[in-house]
């Protein structure tokens, strides 16, 4: 997409620098999604009588990812994200005032 | 202090509260009234977005799901709340940065087409009514046990409040009056919770309680000793799969795009000050969900055992196994006279045999101990959360204030609902596409009337709930899923991607899931016009008509990309608006109405 005009009053330096900050984002949503996918879909689901050989105090492993741990990781993902995020806004200087 | 009145005094402190809290935040314009004027703090606006999120459904009826559906039931659980993910990742501090007022606007302006926009209003309106409906009659019903007053007195009162503090303040005294009921709601879930996690497995905590042993001495986890006593009457063990892993998977997906793609949800990132809010505010949403979410299945199974402890008290088979009929707890007799409980005497005996006699090799046994037939021949899910601080016996001021949570819960749904139909109406329908050049008074005016117009219609089918209205649910989901979540989540991601694709994807997924669920469950839901009965043998490959959602996403994705590459490009200005939106950088100076 870098052969594109950039939008108006940008200079292509600039441009530049906007699209290595997109690439950036798409690769950390990349790796978020992916934990996203294993704690609820490969935990919680597919491997689930795997997972539930093991326990985890009273809880069988797969259950407690189904009903408890897949929630808990959502949470800390959200944060995670919200945080690499601001450090790429400053990096590449796109950050609101 | 008899329960009634303690119940009337504590419901009437919160509603005077809303009300308060109603006239110190009153909208004075269009920018107050749509998204509160953009000027709410991040942890405020997560706590309102929970509040706006969890419904009378999830406050009522899901623990209920989880006690007698078990590790089935983790499909709402997730799909409720990994939705967020997908919200925070890809779709609020994009929309925030556009920095307009609803959602068909951003697909009317993304997608330069009227049409798209229309298509958007219609998923929006259809989505929210069939939700509002539920809402209503949840708060008739709250009134009707607990304040026994009729049935559509209690939708009237909730009409009247909501209301005041809707038409009166629009998003920012929505918001507000939302952080209250946040607060009432989980003070209202997590107490009697805590009080029977302690007395069960001596852990005050719930969600660790769940993973605990049983404080009666025998070092049994509670989830293995539930297991035990369902599977000795015949019951699937709690913990085990019941439906099969493609349709759990689907209908997981289906939960959290849908919830991604709901407008009642998205526009509550609209209303924070900067992008990086938005991004961070989704997070505190998700904590503040999380915190009932994850109590849920500890309140789901310990209701489900003390259940079963009352009624099966001895050993299987044994004579003075079952709990005697006249012996019965108050508790018992209360829910009895509502008909949600329901005990026959099958055999004759004056005592309760609660099994599961579907079970063909279980009823076999339950033959020779003189049992005939199931005769708890009706329990009703939702009185679980209802009824759990009577059976655990706690104080009656407890009691009291689950009234007033569930209330709590429905009324600020109904809110968040109320004010996304209204917006579209008078934003979209009026400014947007009728009368382009209203003056902002006339608009704000004109969405006050549309909201009163939608509380009316909506107390209105609340109290002549459509014989569809427990179906609509899932349509609400899978219309937001197969529609809204691609269209949105394309006009960031896809730069490439033009009117007519998208137009395309959004009636394919639309349609598709539709006629999916409505060929088995009748067309508009009429009885007896449904193509094959609804059954896992007819479902295509097994997939049931809740859980196709997320394949009318993927038919919608898969669409609208080749009708895109086969189709002129957008224009250019459209191309730098989606870059634009992908930088936070200048959202200040986004353009205000």
């Amino acid at each position: 997409m870098a052969l594109d005009t950039p939008p108006l009053g940008l200079t292509m330096s600039e441009n530049k620098n906007r699209q290595d900050y997109w690439k950036a984002n798409l690769r950390l949503v990349a790796w978020c999604l992916s934990i996203w996918f294993v704690v609820s879909y490969l935990f919680g689901i597919i491997l689930v009588d795997q997972l539930n050989a093991i326990s985890l105090g009273g809880y069988e492993l797969g259950f407690w990812f189904a009903q408890q741990g897949s929630m808990y990781v959502f949470v800390v993902l959200i944060f995670f994200y919200a945080y690499r995020m601001n450090k790429l806004d400053k990096k590449f200087g796109v950050h609101e005032d | 202090m008899d329960l009634k009145t303690l119940t009337f005094i504590v419901v009437g402190a919160t509603f005077a509260l809303y009300i308060g809290i109603a006239f110190w935040a009153r909208a004075s314009s269009t920018g107050e009234f749509y998204v509160a004027g953009k000027g709410i703090h991040p942890v405020a606006n997560g706590m309102a977005t929970a509040a706006d999120w969890m419904s009378a459904a999830s406050f009522i009826s899901m623990a209920g799901l989880i006690a007698f559906l078990g590790y089935d039931a983790s499909v709402y659980l997730m799909g409720w709340t990994g939705g967020y993910v997908l919200l925070a990742l890809l779709l609020a501090p994009y929309l925030r940065k556009f920095g307009k007022f609803t959602v068909p606007e951003f697909i009317g302006d993304r997608y330069y087409s009227r049409a798209a926009r229309l298509v958007a209003v219609v998923c929006l309106i259809t989505a929210s009514i069939t939700y509002v409906i539920g809402q209503m009659k949840g708060v008739g019903v709250a009134f009707g046990r607990f304040l026994e007053v009729p049935f559509e007195i209690g939708v009237m009162v909730g009409m009247g409040i909501v209301f005041i503090y809707a038409v009166l303040g629009g998003m920012k005294g929505i918001t507000y009056t939302q952080i209250a009921q946040y607060c009432v709601l989980i003070f209202a879930y997590t107490v009697p919770a805590i009080f029977i996690a302690l007395n069960l497995t001596g852990n005050p905590i719930p969600q660790i309680g769940l993973g605990s042993s049983m404080a009666d001495g025998s070092g049994v986890s509670l989830l293995d000793k539930l297991d035990m006593i369902v599977t000795d009457l015949g019951f699937a063990a709690y913990t085990a799969q019941k439906g099969t892993s493609l349709n759990i998977f689907l209908l997981t997906l289906s939960l959290m795009i849908g919830t991604a793609g709901l407008p009642h949800v998205i526009v509550r990132f609209f209303t924070v000050p900067k992008v990086a809010d938005a991004r961070v505010s989704a997070g505190w949403a998700l904590v503040f969900i999380a915190i009932l979410y994850t109590t849920a299945p500890a309140v789901g199974a310990m209701a489900r055992l003390n259940l079963m402890n009352t009624i099966q008290t001895g050993e299987v088979g044994a004579v003075d196994g079952n709990l005697v009929y006249e012996e019965r707890p108050d508790w018992f007799r209360n829910w009895e006279t509502t008909g949600l409980l329901k005990f026959e005497d099958k055999n004759g005996d004056g005592r309760i045999q609660y099994y599961n006699d579907k079970d063909v090799a279980f009823a076999a046994r339950a033959e020779g101990f003189g049992w005939k037939g199931n005769e708890m021949v009706k329990v009703d899910r939702d009185i679980m959360v209802l009824a759990n601080p009577e059976i655990a016996k706690l104080p009656n001021w407890v009691i009291a204030l689950v009234a007033a949570g569930g209330l709590a819960a429905a009324l600020s749904t109904a809110a968040g609902l109320l004010l996304a139909i209204s917006s579209a109406v008078s934003h979209d329908l009026l400014k947007g596409m009728i009368v382009p050049n209203i003056s902002e008074k006339k608009e704000l005016l004109a969405s006050r009337i549309a909201m009163a117009g939608a509380i009316l219609l909506a107390g209105y089918l609340g109290m002549n709930p459509p014989g569809f209205a427990a179906q609509v649910v899932a349509l609400a989901f899978g219309l937001a899923a197969s529609s809204i979540f691609p269209a949105l989540m394309m006009g960031i991601f896809n730069k490439k991607m033009n009117r007519d694709g998208a137009i395309a994807g959004m009636l394919t997924g639309l349609i598709s899931t539709l006629v999916y669920i409505f060929w088995f469950k009748g067309w508009f839901f009429v009885p007896g016009t449904e193509m094959s009965a609804n059954s896992p043998d007819n479902w295509f490959m097994g997939i049931s008509p809740e859980s196709f959602g997320a394949v009318g996403a993927l038919l919608n994705f898969a669409v609208a990309i080749v009708v895109s590459k086969v189709t002129a490009p957008p224009p250019e200005d459209i191309q730098h608006l989606v870059e634009d939106i992908r930088v936070p950088k200048g959202a200040a100076a986004a353009v205000d109405h």
